[in-house]
């Protein structure tokens, strides 16, 4: 009878075991784009990034408030929002994918992980689906940081430009993500 | 049956599991965002002539070129009013997002204006209630006429600094409605330390309204009036303007048609002369309405956001 209560304990217990998932969050991951062109480069900032990764299913998500991008320029900000991501009807770009290339045990001790991320991302309404790679850190003190640069064209997701600037903006815009996630 | 029910708990405790949020980012509940200000209620800072609910970024200047033809009414032989030209240079600088000055100078009797505008209230999007704009503008001129060709010129009068200077006030309360459509009221005094005739007041009050319709992402619909409340005077009419703006990047192109020759608010508001009315009468007659253009170029001369890590 004694035998039968522990492994009706060990089993009503297994499926806590299983729950206990690795959960890392963000709310000021850094994301940084950059136009070059030989009219002039431009360049923006977002330190307000939200990211959730479930390091155990591998499960990845983003929410970036298009408001939110800085540029050195207050006018290109308002051009930005206005007349090329139309942020009033789109107010967030979001992504909503896997990584893959680390494990959450792998999470428990330093080192460099080389992983890949895929899934859908959708910026100005438009979804498509993107793959990145991306590199996750993990310090001495056990902090993890995860970091990629892509390439985005805004004509993939419906962001029309003038012939009158297309000289000043870039075809393929360069993206950079910088999270220092947090467990959650 | 002991082993079926100890199977069917252990389901029971599993089943939750697989139950997962597929949303992760619901995890973290509601975004606290600060204020999400309202932007582009109208391309530029002025509407045609006067101040709309915008003011330049902190640490922008705003080098503003303002042109005025003479009246279209002038026929052939003036070429619609393109021989004539009234001019205003000015400067505007956003000292803060709210805060900003500006001095100009016209060649509408050789004046010099300066003024300070201050938002009090800025619309939201998010974060915050405030449904409108609220601004007010402190204006002043001074007229570099010599002393015998101002307009309150007689022999023996003599001729003080002190008449030579203007004054207006202007509360703008505005709101964007939506995207394409911003509306403003602009309400205000003009107050001429000396006029011309005794018939006419030094204190004018005024009730304005503006706005703007856009058209395109960078061309829109402008109109604004200026009513003004005093005893009629037979010379002066109440502005009227209507015309486009074109954003092309860096610059705002303004194209209008308007019954002001000047563009500082003792000139349009107290000063108009051209009337609507006689838009296709004999010049003789006196002037209708003039074509014009304003062209805004910004600098960003400071920049007061953080820079990249």
């Amino acid at each position: 009878m004694n035998d039968l209560k522990t492994l009706a304990l060990a089993l009503a217990l297994l499926p806590l075991a299983s729950q206990a998932q690795e959960r890392y969050m963000t709310r000021n991951g850094h994301i940084a784009f950059f136009s070059a062109t030989p009219m002039e480069n431009i360049e923006a900032n977002n330190h307000k990034v939200t990211s959730v990764w479930d390091a155990t299913s591998g499960a990845m998500q983003f929410a970036v408030l298009i408001k939110a991008f800085e540029f050195e320029k207050a006018l290109m900000q308002e051009h930005f929002n206005e007349n090329y991501m139309e942020s009033n009807s789109f107010p967030k770009a979001e992504f909503k994918g896997k990584l893959t290339g680390v494990t959450a045990d792998q999470l428990k001790k330093a080192g460099n992980h080389e992983v890949t991320v895929t899934g859908d991302l959708t910026i100005h309404g438009v979804t498509k689906p993107a793959t990145a790679k991306g590199k996750v850190t993990v310090d001495a003190s056990g902090a993890i940081s995860a970091a990629s640069d892509f390439v985005v064209k805004p004509e993939d997701h419906g962001i029309k430009i003038p012939g009158m600037v297309r000289k000043n903006i870039a075809e393929e815009i360069t993206v950079k993500v910088r999270l220092n996630y947090e467990k959650m | 049956m002991r082993l079926s029910l100890l199977m069917l708990s252990a389901f029971v405790l599993v089943a939750p599991v697989r139950a997962q949020d597929d949303d992760l980012l619901k995890l973290l509940g509601e975004e606290e965002t600060g204020p999400v200000y309202t932007n582009a209620a109208f391309k530029t800072t002025r509407v045609i002539n006067g101040h709309s609910l915008e003011n330049t970024a902190h640490g922008v200047l705003d080098f503003k070129i303002g042109h005025r033809f003479g009246p279209a009414n002038g026929g052939a032989r003036e070429a619609y009013g393109l021989d004539g030209a009234t001019v205003r240079l000015g400067l505007d600088y956003g000292v803060t997002d709210r805060l900003m000055i500006g001095i100009g100078r016209s060649s509408y009797q050789k004046t010099i204006d300066g003024f300070v505008k201050y938002k009090f209230l800025r619309q939201c999007d998010e974060g915050c209630g405030t449904p409108v704009t609220l601004a007010l503008v402190g204006a002043s001129s001074f007229t570099a006429l010599q002393a015998d060709q101002v307009p309150w010129f007689a022999p023996g009068r003599e001729d003080f600094f002190t008449h030579r200077l203007s004054y207006a006030w202007t509360l703008i309360v505005g709101r964007k409605l939506s995207e394409s459509i911003s509306l403003q009221l602009n309400p205000g005094l003009v107050h001429r330390n000396l006029v011309e005739l005794a018939s006419d007041e030094n204190d004018v009050y005024h009730i304005s309204g503006a706005g703007r319709v856009k058209l395109s992402k960078r061309v829109a619909f402008n109109a604004e009036y200026f009513h003004v409340l005093r005893d009629a005077q037979p010379d002066f009419r109440n502005s009227l303007s209507v015309g486009f703006d074109i954003e092309t990047g860096g610059h705002v192109f303004q194209l209008h048609f308007t019954n002001s020759a000047g563009m500082f608010e003792r000139a349009y508001i107290t000063e108009t002369t051209g009337d609507w009315a006689r838009s296709f009468d004999d010049p003789a007659q006196g002037g209708g309405f003039q074509f014009g253009f304003n062209i805004s170029r910004v600098f960003t001369v400071h920049e007061p956001k953080k820079k990249a890590i």
